[in-house]
């Protein structure tokens, strides 16, 4: 695919520029970042860092709805999106590695979003700039910050993130899902499978439940005698009723889970020595996921709208930052009130951003924020479980207004159908953020 | 590679019975005198016609590369069809499952030949689906809804449905006739059509909202 043709096309349509100014500007889109006034034509700047479920919807609704009125710069690292969801079924071996990666190539040929891969490094609020590690910067009159987490250092003893291929977290989608998997497949028989779980709030939280699931169903097939040790330190968790009964179904006798009543606080991992220390008592693992306390991607805190809870507080109603509100926050990073860190909350959160961005910077209409929530998770083969909810922005908070949730003791079928309508949102929400 | 099991004889096929089965498709097609396409496409003289053939109608690409293919809607392809339709036509739009009983599928059919050709004994074609089979009041469907509202509203929707009207395990809803699209949604707001998320969905959704989302995809559907 050549990008470079299709963003030009986009832009001739757009400004009616001769060709050879067009071609001038590709250039300076693809080398001179340190000038984005040649870039913007005068049009307003919106730069978006994080090309995740929130990032990558923002920029393209906002691309996409103002039909080139908005210049939208997209700030993502990688070249290739591993999504976190659905990467536990890749680990259960119901997905394809491949099949959880997307490019960001159509965001810059069918929306002309220019595509940036750096790391942005700094935030100059005054000056409306982002810093590059590359060494440019992007104006910008919006900013949307959408960068994920990062983990909180010293959260579990013994861990930081130069062990993370020893006891990989596998909660940042890629080589560390990979690293995982290959650890569980390589585990002796009768090994164990030590998952430390993290304290509330963090990223999706049905996922480390989940990826439980998805482990016993591996070993079920290939090494049947093996166990799997949860130390949580949450006294519940979220769908526990649902995954309890899914367990007790399919790997009864496999999973031991320790909470805060038995020491699942107090935890201490030993990489070297692949052991796990739980209130004083030392256990000898195979493999160990490790999956700390979380906060903010690192930028949040760079651009000092972060609280001391390393979260960034927005006012629901646009996604604003409430310490700046040239600057938007979306998904994982914000602290905005009932909803869960999920893709989904953050594609719909991108969605009520991307509407405030276009109203602030174009005269285009403002329509009363709605947010939504569902998570699916795959408890076996062919036995789905959903809960979701609608929310409403509120002046304190995004409050959710209504829900559900799927029942214990459902029938194969209706289980199935919730399987299958996993794979459509899949479906859907790929191409909500990358078609 | 499949094989299509041929139609029982029409002599052994029970049409009153296969009218009765017609209940499962009637939501999304039409058939008879009058029958008009609606979420699927109409079905008189559906047989021995070309898959994907039909004007007016905004068949998947699936549908439409069988149809370029070859595949002729004859008794024995639709019985393969109708037992398992994603078998036949993958990533076809049809969000049917399959009916499974090929005497099913042969009283089915035999109903269908009666209906579908333009024999004497062709009924005029019913709604796929009025107000009053849910209780609800006809006015819903004269509200004029606001597209550029609806595409707003969209937003919720494009989440699990592909707005390019793709299906994958969720159903397409892009280009949906007007009336078919509020009533669904209106079933589902009063929880006289059983999905959680979509009671959820649409539980909040007003009158006006649900006509603005109408005719946003509609207008959807006419996009290229």
């Amino acid at each position: 695919m050549n990008q470079g043709e299709g963003v030009m096309s986009q832009w001739k349509g757009n400004n009616g520029l001769s060709r050879r100014q067009v071609l001038a500007t590709a250039v300076a889109a693809s080398t001179a970042l340190s000038a984005p006034a040649v870039l913007a034509q005068g049009r307003p700047r919106v730069v978006v860092v994080g090309g995740g479920a929130g990032g990558a919807t923002a920029a393209r609704y906002i691309a996409r709805d103002s039909r080139g009125a908005v210049d939208v710069t997209l700030v993502e690292p990688t070249r290739a999106y591993y999504s976190c969801f659905f990467s536990n079924l890749y680990i259960g071996g119901f997905r394809e590695y491949a099949s959880i990666g997307h490019s960001y190539g159509a965001l810059a040929a069918n929306h002309g979003i220019n595509v940036v891969h750096d790391w942005a490094v700094s935030v100059d609020r005054d000056k409306r700039t982002v810093g590059l590690a590359g060494g440019g910067s992007l104006s910008y009159d919006r900013l949307v910050l959408s960068p994920g987490i990062d983990f909180k250092e010293g959260s579990v003893a013994g861990w930081d993130l130069s062990q993370q291929n020893r006891m990989p977290h596998a909660y940042k989608a890629g080589s560390q899902t990979q690293l995982l998997k290959a650890q569980i497949e390589a585990m002796p028989e009768g090994g164990v499978y030590c998952m430390v779980a993290p304290p509330n709030p963090f990223r999706c939280p049905p996922g480390p439940y989940e990826r439980i699931s998805m482990v016993a169903h591996v070993l079920k097939q290939t090494n049947p005698t093996a166990k799997i040790l949860i130390v949580d330190p949450k006294p519940k968790f979220s769908k526990q009723g649902l995954f309890e009964e899914g367990w007790q179904r399919h790997y009864a006798g496999m999973i031991e889970r320790i909470g805060p009543d038995f020491g699942g606080d107090k935890v201490e991992v030993r990489p070297a020595s692949m052991e796990v220390v739980i209130d004083g008592e030392v256990n000898k693992v195979d493999a160990c996921n490790v999956i700390p306390a979380q906060q903010a991607g690192r930028i949040a805190a760079l651009a000092g709208i972060t609280n001391d809870a390393g979260w960034a507080p927005v006012v629901a109603h646009t996604m604003q930052s409430r310490a700046d509100g040239n600057i938007h926050v979306l998904g994982d990073a914000s602290q905005q009130g009932d909803m869960p860190k999920s893709g989904f909350s953050a594609n719909s959160q991108a969605k009520v951003c991307a509407m405030a961005v276009r109203g602030a910077l174009t005269d285009s209409k403002v329509y009363p924020a709605r947010f939504s929530n569902t998570c699916w998770s795959l408890i076996a083969t062919d036995d789905g479980v959903k809960v979701g909810a609608s929310y409403e922005a509120t002046d304190e908070k995004i409050a959710k207004t209504d829900g559900f949730i799927s029942q214990t003791g459902e029938s194969a079928e209706v289980r199935k159908a919730t399987y299958e309508e996993s794979l459509g949102w899949y479906s859907a929400i790929s191409d909500d953020m990358f078609s | 590679m499949l094989a299509l099991v041929p139609a029982g004889g029409a002599w052994s096929a029970d049409a009153e019975r296969g009218k009765a089965l017609y209940a499962q498709c009637k939501r999304c097609h039409q058939v008879g005198d009058g029958a008009a396409h609606r979420i699927g496409p109409h079905l008189n003289d559906v047989f021995g016609r070309a898959a994907g053939s039909l004007e007016g109608f905004r068949y998947s690409p699936a549908m439409k590369a069988a149809g370029a293919g070859g595949l002729v809607w004859t008794a024995a392809a639709l019985d393969g069809f109708l037992s398992e339709p994603r078998a036949l036509v993958p990533r076809s739009r049809m969000s049917y499952a399959g009916m499974k009983e090929a005497t099913d599928r042969a009283d089915l059919l035999a109903w269908l030949r009666l209906s579908s050709g333009g024999g004497p004994d062709r009924p005029a074609a019913e709604p796929t689906a009025t107000p009053e089979e849910y209780g609800l009041d006809p006015q819903l469907l004269t509200i004029t809804g606001d597209p550029d509202y609806g595409a707003y509203l969209a937003g919720e929707c494009t989440t699990c449905h592909r707005p390019d009207g793709g299906e994958e395990g969720i159903p397409a809803i892009t280009g949906w006739p007007h009336d078919d699209f509020v009533i669904a949604l209106q079933a589902y707001k009063r929880g006289k059509r059983v999905h959680p998320a979509m009671q959820l969905v649409a539980r909040r959704l007003s009158d006006e909202e649900i006509a603005a989302l109408a005719a946003h995809f509609r207008r959807a559907g006419d996009e290229p």
